[in-house]
């Protein structure tokens, strides 16, 4: 497994990344065992709550509110987050977020920060910004911890190292933090971890976080986490730096009511998480003295601007859908060459790309809907899959490209047929003909010439009836035989 | 610190790139007005019985690991007495405005007037207030108000005793909100169990860097 960040300007495509990932079994044993555990942990405190439909509705309702009233809401929170001590920064891209993350750092006076889980930063690939300015990340997330000292990449959107089991964990623990003697039950690990993180934890000065939900009606920010290593990061630094996309962002305080119930119900199985935060600007007598939230496009709007897709950015990164999806649970999330793994990886992913990469992704489904059904805030998944598949097929297809390719010209012909009556007779008469040779005696296919071999190498296919419906229909007698 | 020109030029570009997307400006009043339509059909009252939510308090808080005691008959300074002997607690961290009546002897109490937190780190546990409790997620609320304290107080610490009031004890989610829209700028934390992870192998494991053990007293 190499260090190198996953990123989808350079991944394989899915298939031929998958490919190597089914042949790991150790692999796929630890993401079926994980993702089992969870999902039956999910059903039964889902189970546990009548209004559950209602509460998604109303996720829906507000996540897809704050989209269409998107930029209200940026402003909002900026002001009212302004006027209570923090300070706003905002970010175009990626390079513009990196930047104005290390500049900071560098202001603090500090060249290590001790930093909360965050998908967003490992978007960004920020920890590789801040050791190339001479700035040592501390991950202090158990999962995240297991990732930077293993030297391993992100699998999973909520337990990043779910693809390790104990025993793994114990190996890299052992090495990375001098532990001969460590034990492999979950309980020594984590002791081991506490150990390990709590000297920096008091010593280091500068916090750098995510978020889960920016509060544009009070400026507040809220955090949700298990360990506590969060509330560490987010009290005990002199100087915390929230990095968020500017999709985070929810109308009113009390919009929570709805997502801290559906939240950690979807994404550990949990009733409550264990610690939720939530702060305002700076208190001289809590927390940090200076506090910064960078609010980040990267391609945010490109997803806002296409009305079909544009819910996306509804997610509220809980990751039910990952585990979920018979794809993913085969795969684990590396095959998807981004930090977001599974069902929402394959449609954010290509977007967050402006579909220029990661077009495979798209088609890294089987359309099962597992994932909508279990999606806290509804985001209709296989549709917008397809409308992705759509996308791709429409850009590859266009101009002169579109002319040679194959696949384009052979749909374009057959949407031609389809559109006559008379070629649409004519192309099945041909079709009787031309599969004569091939079609087995029992009336089976089980080669095909050429191309046409990619199907028939793993299913046989049924040769045409002797006489179509039409036929018949036309054959038949008054009295309907 | 006052905005740099990048961040300006950035801030312009992403909320000029908004509103091309959406195809025009959102105002408080329209925004306001969608905002009430949004279907709210959840419950947010309760449903049970006093006596029927201050039990679902205990199963949960239980369910993940807490030890809860009732002061029915007793008063709050002998339940936590017993308490803290059982955790062989000697020295505990106060926040101001603690009611000193809940307060046993034979217990070294130190208000925490900013103690650095390598000193938060070498006290046995924390003994604070709580504003509520939400029965149905087992979660009791800290805020920084009196009695409760700053964050950094119940986080550093490896125990804390947590008092909170029957008539503080609401069944649902939405009803916690409601009465916390008034503080809702204050630094809060939902605190549900002790530290925990699920992150080897999704198996919840109790304790990591907060509190490792979690004491909650129901007085009623």
């Amino acid at each position: 497994m190499s260090g190198t960040a996953l990123d989808p300007k350079t991944a394989p495509t899915f298939p031929m990344a998958a490919k190597t990932a089914l042949g790991d079994t150790q692999l796929r044993k630890n993401v079926r065992h994980a993702t089992d555990v969870i999902q039956a942990k999910r059903a039964r405190v889902v189970a546990e709550m009548p209004d559950w439909q209602d509460l998604r509705e109303s996720g829906k309702q507000i996540r897809q509110h704050t989209m269409e009233n998107l930029d209200f809401y940026l402003e909002e929170f900026e002001a009212n987050c302004t006027r209570a001590g923090g300070v706003v920064h905002w970010a175009r891209d990626a390079e513009e977020a990196r930047r104005i993350v290390v500049d900071l750092v560098k202001a603090s006076g500090s060249d290590e920060v001790i930093k909360i889980k965050s998908m967003t930063t490992e978007e960004i690939q920020l920890n590789s910004a801040l050791e190339a300015a001479g700035i040592h990340p501390f991950e202090t997330d158990l999962a995240e911890l297991i990732i930077q000292l293993g030297q391993d990449r992100p699998s999973h959107i909520v337990v990043p190292a779910l693809h390790k089991n104990r025993h793994e964990i114990r190996e890299i623990f052992r090495q990375k933090m001098n532990l001969p003697d460590l034990g492999d039950q979950p309980h020594d690990l984590a002791d081991a971890a506490r150990v390990f993180l709590r000297e920096k934890f008091l010593r280091v000065k500068t916090g750098v976080s995510g978020a889960n939900f920016l509060i544009a009606e009070t400026g507040g920010v809220c955090i949700v986490e298990s360990e506590g290593n969060g509330r560490m990061c987010l009290t005990l630094p002199e100087t915390l730096i929230a990095v968020a996309g500017i999709d985070k962002v929810i109308p009113r305080y009390q919009d929570l009511e709805v997502l801290l119930q559906l939240l950690p119900r979807s994404a550990t199985g949990e009733r409550m998480n264990p610690y939720t935060s939530i702060w305002t600007g700076v208190d001289p007598a809590d927390g940090p003295r200076t506090f910064h939230v960078v609010l980040m496009d990267n391609a945010r709007t490109e997803i806002l601007a296409d009305k079909e897709a544009r819910q996306t950015l509804n997610c509220i990164r809980c990751a039910a859908c990952q585990n979920a999806c018979p794809v993913y649970r085969q795969t684990g999330g590396h095959a998807y060459g981004s930090v977001y793994a599974g069902p929402i990886g394959a449609i954010l992913t290509p977007q967050l790309q402006e579909m220029h990469h990661a077009q495979s992704l798209p088609y890294a489904s089987s359309l099962c809907g597992a994932c909508y059904e279990v999606c806290p805030v509804k985001i209709n998944i296989p549709e917008v899959l397809i409308h992705l598949r759509n996308k791709v097929v429409k850009q590859n297809t266009s101009g002169v490209a579109g002319f040679f390719d194959v696949e384009a010209s052979a749909m374009k012909a057959m949407a031609m047929i389809f559109r006559s009556e008379r070629r649409f007779r004519a192309a099945q008469r041909m079709g009787r003909i031309a599969e004569s040779p091939i079609a087995g005696r029992d009336g089976w296919i089980r080669w095909l010439p050429g191309m046409l071999g990619g199907w028939t190498q793993v299913r046989d296919l049924q040769e045409m009836p002797k006489e179509t419906f039409r036929d018949w229909w036309e054959r038949r007698g008054k009295n309907g035989n | 610190m006052a905005t740099d020109p990048v961040t300006n030029s950035a801030r312009t570009e992403v909320l000029r790139r908004i509103r091309a997307a959406k195809g025009g400006i959102a105002t408080a009043e329209t925004a306001n007005a969608e905002w009430s339509a949004i279907d709210r059909t959840y419950r947010r009252q309760a449903t049970r019985s006093r006596e029927a939510i201050l039990e679902l308090l205990i199963d949960r808080l239980q369910d993940y690991d807490a030890r809860v005691l009732e002061s029915i008959h007793v008063n709050v300074r002998t339940a936590a007495a017993g308490m803290l002997k059982d955790r062989k607690a000697n020295r505990m961290v106060i926040p101001a405005g603690l009611p000193a009546e809940w307060l046993p002897d034979g217990v070294q109490f130190v208000v925490d007037e900013h103690l650095p937190a390598m000193e938060l780190d070498h006290v046995d546990g924390v003994m604070t207030a709580a504003t509520l409790a939400i029965a149905e997620t087992g979660t009791v609320l800290l805020q920084n108000v009196p009695g409760q304290g700053r964050r950094a107080a119940t986080l550093v610490p490896d125990y804390h005793l947590c008092i909170v009031r029957a008539e503080d004890v609401v069944e649902t989610v939405p009803e916690a909100f409601a009465r916390l829209h008034p503080t809702a700028r204050l630094a809060t934390t939902f605190v549900s169990g002790p530290s925990a992870t699920a992150d080897i192998e999704m198996t919840r494991i109790k304790g990591v860097h907060g509190p490792r053990f979690l004491d909650v007293i129901l007085v009623r």
